[in-house]
């Protein structure tokens, strides 16, 4: 587009093999794939030879070497190029974004869509969490998935979602963020149904895809719309067209950004769509954490992000983001309070915390939200891989012993810490960090998005206040109980008695190198990650360290060009934000009063669990009363089966049997039957004399001789 | 004179035409076709005195054409007798639906 001469070129900063970050990912999918092509072939052939496939022949240093060294080998390429180009651009002070186009995609018309990339500050985040989480994710796999033997197709779909995940990031325009929108729910189709021979999971896969399916109408919708507005597709046209042409507030734009919030509540799991997130925990645990905790189900706050001038002119749209955000993190939070399955806990965990993101992009802390996204990376990239090395350690204890209990049941854990060391600390130092305990990464996160919602409750012309003060109070429960389920969370895992059995106990282990390497670095992250974000205030004050802390608001700073526009709408609608908020505190107040919140529960979380939940055996936790209604997830899938899933069957089953097999076939068959019936009666008159045809055709020519006569 | 030839040739295709519709005898319907053709050879020949020669002409094309479908007509009936014994059209009637 910079050959068009749409924008200014910004000539001050070239990036390095920019395409080669997203190509790279890819030839790792080429390779890993044909491998796996070439492995299921085999096998094929085999079991129809009636034999069977040995997946490990030749032994695991035969068949998992290439796909070892391919698959996290291209991460680490992609990562080290994409640090390069983040460095460069660190000291290049860019203002417009880096835009170029490869070729045209789409030329029809008036519409020209160039397949083109953008690179700048907000995609440059985005890219640094995907491939560098998502490099140590792919080394943890390596331990993780040894012994099984899908383990190229393993790294071939792991491959292709970074892959179409670099796509969605650094596309330059709508419908190029769609592809990659639509490829990582592939392959998050793919990888929840990994082992597609058992029936749940690949059912749990459909579902995961279906639910998406409903908010990817809405991003469908809302480009055509755009298109419709603008004539334009590509960010830099439209976002820098949208003040001019957008009445703030006016239907067009409200229109538009809920349809794009549909999307994001599709893919980032938000109520009403969030089902689907737990049931992904259906995957391996090292896919949980990379697609359905670090990046993909970020993509919606990603969106909102990039949209954020669309959304700051949209303020009944920007307070329904809010409030969805802010329900779904509370009512996600009650669920996970109850949940005995690790994973289970921790995809609620998730949807609570997407919940936060969205209360911060909605109450226009655009860099709050991309901050919040980028320390959950860490923090909850870590504890689901620490959960997995956990799930890794019970599975290979239980399977010694032949016993058929849960691998992922906390129910049977208990006492971990003696066994797993490394990974009881690192999962810790997570705790903590998503619990909101200074001085870790979530405090600085989190509490810049609460102390905002505070804000908006308090600016001058804010649009909705009784609502914001709402959704701060429900914020700051949501904080509470986050601290509360991830406290009960570590203790029914990794202390108390072990409640494994002492034949199974024996056989707990850490998890070799290549799993607790990666929980290592994350857990640096996760306690250090924060501080790249302290407010000014925060940082002269004692939660600072007196100025003490080396970074001050850099990703304020860091974003500024992204975001900038959207603070202008903001500012001259709804005046200085920043400083209202409410008891006419400064962030130091909030940063207080969540870390004592926090702080306190996680206190009262111990002595509760001291007493009561910890050493309980399986058969009697039996939940009752509210806790029952919590532990069945408030029912809401029983609700969606009864209202959504059971009346579009029985319409589909109604349209199926009366409008298509009686009317419509009737119709046709009626048709046909019709046909048949006057051929029948017309075969009546051949008989296959000779003399009666010659007579019926004499008949003929008299009857057509009198017309013409007469 | 005219009309004359022309009722004669009337005469002769309406016989022939009912030899075929009524008579089973595959040989004789044979001979009403002919009868037919023959009428309607007359009809030209009698037509062309007043129109043009090209009546007379048609007529040696009717004549061709009515050679080579005797030829054809017979060796079918004949073929038909060795098979079935019998020139009666009522015993063939397989050619039908």
């Amino acid at each position: 587009m910079q050959a068009d001469g749409l924008e200014p070129a910004a000539a001050e900063w070239e990036p390095i093999l920019p395409a080669l970050i997203i190509l790279l990912p890819l030839l790792g999918f080429a390779i890993n794939g044909a491998l796996a092509l070439s492995a299921a072939r085999k096998s094929a052939d085999a079991v129809r030879a009636g034999g069977e496939f040995d997946f490990f022949e030749g032994g695991r240093a035969r068949t998992h070497a290439l796909p070892t060294w391919v698959g996290p080998g291209v991460m680490l390429l992609a990562f080290l190029l994409t640090l390069v180009n983040f460095i460069s651009m660190l000291g290049a002070e860019l203002h417009d974004p880096w835009v170029h186009a490869y070729w045209a995609w789409i030329s029809t018309g008036e519409l020209e869509i160039a397949a083109a990339i953008q690179l700048d500050q907000l995609s440059m985040i985005m890219m640094m969490i995907i491939t560098g989480v998502g490099f140590l994710i792919h080394v943890f796999s390596v331990g993780y998935m040894q012994d099984d033997p899908g383990y190229p197709r393993y790294f071939a779909y792991l491959n292709l979602f970074v892959f179409f995940m670099l796509v969605l990031v650094m596309g330059a325009s709508y419908p190029i963020m769609f592809i990659g929108w639509e490829g990582v729910g592939l392959c998050s189709y793919l990888l929840i149904g990994f082992w597609f021979s058992d029936e749940a999971k690949a059912s749990a896969g459909k579902k995961a895809f279906i639910v998406n399916r409903i908010g990817d109408l809405g991003f469908l919708l809302a480009i055509f719309l755009i298109y419709l507005v603008f004539q334009e597709v590509d960010y830099v046209a439209v976002l820098s067209d949208a003040e001019s042409i957008f009445v703030y507030g006016g239907p067009a734009i409200t229109t538009v950004t809920l349809l794009f919030l549909l999307a994001a509540t599709g893919k980032s799991a938000q109520i009403p769509l969030y089902v689907w997130l737990p049931d992904a925990m259906a995957g391996p645990t090292p896919v949980s954490a990379l697609i359905h905790a670090a990046t993909m189900v970020t993509a919606g706050v990603y969106l909102v992000a990039r949209s954020s001038v669309l959304f700051a002119l949209a303020p009944l749209s920007s307070a329904m983001v809010a409030g969805i955000g802010v329900l779904t993190a509370l009512f996600a939070a009650t669920i996970a309070l109850k949940q005995q399955d690790i994973k289970k806990v921790l995809a609620y965990s998730t949807v609570s915390q997407l919940g936060f993101m969205f209360l911060g992009v909605g109450v226009g802390a655009y860099t709050a939200g991309v901050f919040h996204l980028m320390t959950h990376a860490f923090f909850k990239g870590l504890l689901f891989l620490g959960a997995g090395a956990v799930i890794h350690s019970m599975h290979h204890a239980l399977h010694h012993t032949h016993k058929d209990w849960d691998a992922q049941d906390m129910r049977n854990m208990g006492g971990l810490k003696k066994y797993m060391p490394i990974t009881w600390v690192t999962m810790w130092l997570a705790t903590l960090a998503i619990a909101g305990i200074w001085p870790f990464a979530g405090f600085f996160s989190k509490d810049e998005i609460i102390w905002m919602t505070g804000a908006m409750a308090g600016a001058e012309n804010a649009p909705y206040p009784m609502l914001y003060t709402v959704y701060w109070i429900l914020a700051l429960a949501a904080a509470m109980l986050t601290a509360f389920y991830m406290a009960r969370l570590m203790f029914m895992t990794f202390h108390g008695p072990n409640r494994t059995g002492a034949a199974e106990a024996e056989h707990l282990h850490e998890a070799p190198r290549t799993m607790w390497i990666p929980l290592a670095v994350l857990a640096t992250l996760s306690v250090f990650g924060g501080w790249i974000n302290v407010s000014e205030d925060l940082r002269e004050s004692v939660l600072g360290g007196f100025g003490l802390l080396p970074m001050g608001e850099w990703l304020h700073h860091w974003l500024e060009p992204v975001t900038e526009a959207a603070h202008r709408v903001q500012e001259s609608r709804l005046g200085e934000v920043a400083h209202s908020a409410p008891f006419g505190g400064g962030e130091v107040a909030w940063g207080i009063i969540s870390f004592v919140a926090a702080l306190a529960v996680v206190l009262a979380t111990v002595r509760l669990l001291g007493r009561s939940e910890v050493p309980v055996a399986v058969e009697d936790t039996e939940p009752t009363g509210f806790a029952r209604i919590l532990y069945n997830k408030w029912y809401v899938d029983e609700f969606y089966h009864r209202w959504v899933v059971d009346p579009v069957l029985t319409t589909s089953r109604i349209l199926w049997r009366v409008v298509d097999a009686t009317i419509i076939d009737g119709t046709v068959k009626l048709v046909g039957n019709g046909a048949r019936a006057i051929g029948w009666v017309a075969s009546l008159f051949q008989t296959g004399q000779v003399n009666r045809y010659a007579f019926l055709m004499t008949l003929g020519v008299l009857v057509i001789l009198s017309m013409i006569a007469f | 004179m005219l009309v004359e030839s022309l009722v004669v040739s009337g005469m002769i295709f309406v016989i022939g035409t009912l030899g075929v519709i009524v008579r089973r005898n595959a040989i004789v319907m044979f001979l009403c076709i002919e009868l037919q053709l023959n009428a309607v050879n007359l009809t030209f020949v009698a037509l062309s005195r007043y129109v043009g020669i090209e009546g007379q002409v048609f007529v040696f094309f009717v004549m061709t054409v009515a050679a080579a479908e005797a030829a054809v007509g017979l060796a079918i009936i004949i073929s038909i007798f060795r098979h079935y014994e019998t020139v009666d059209v009522d015993k063939f009637n397989l050619l039908k639906w």
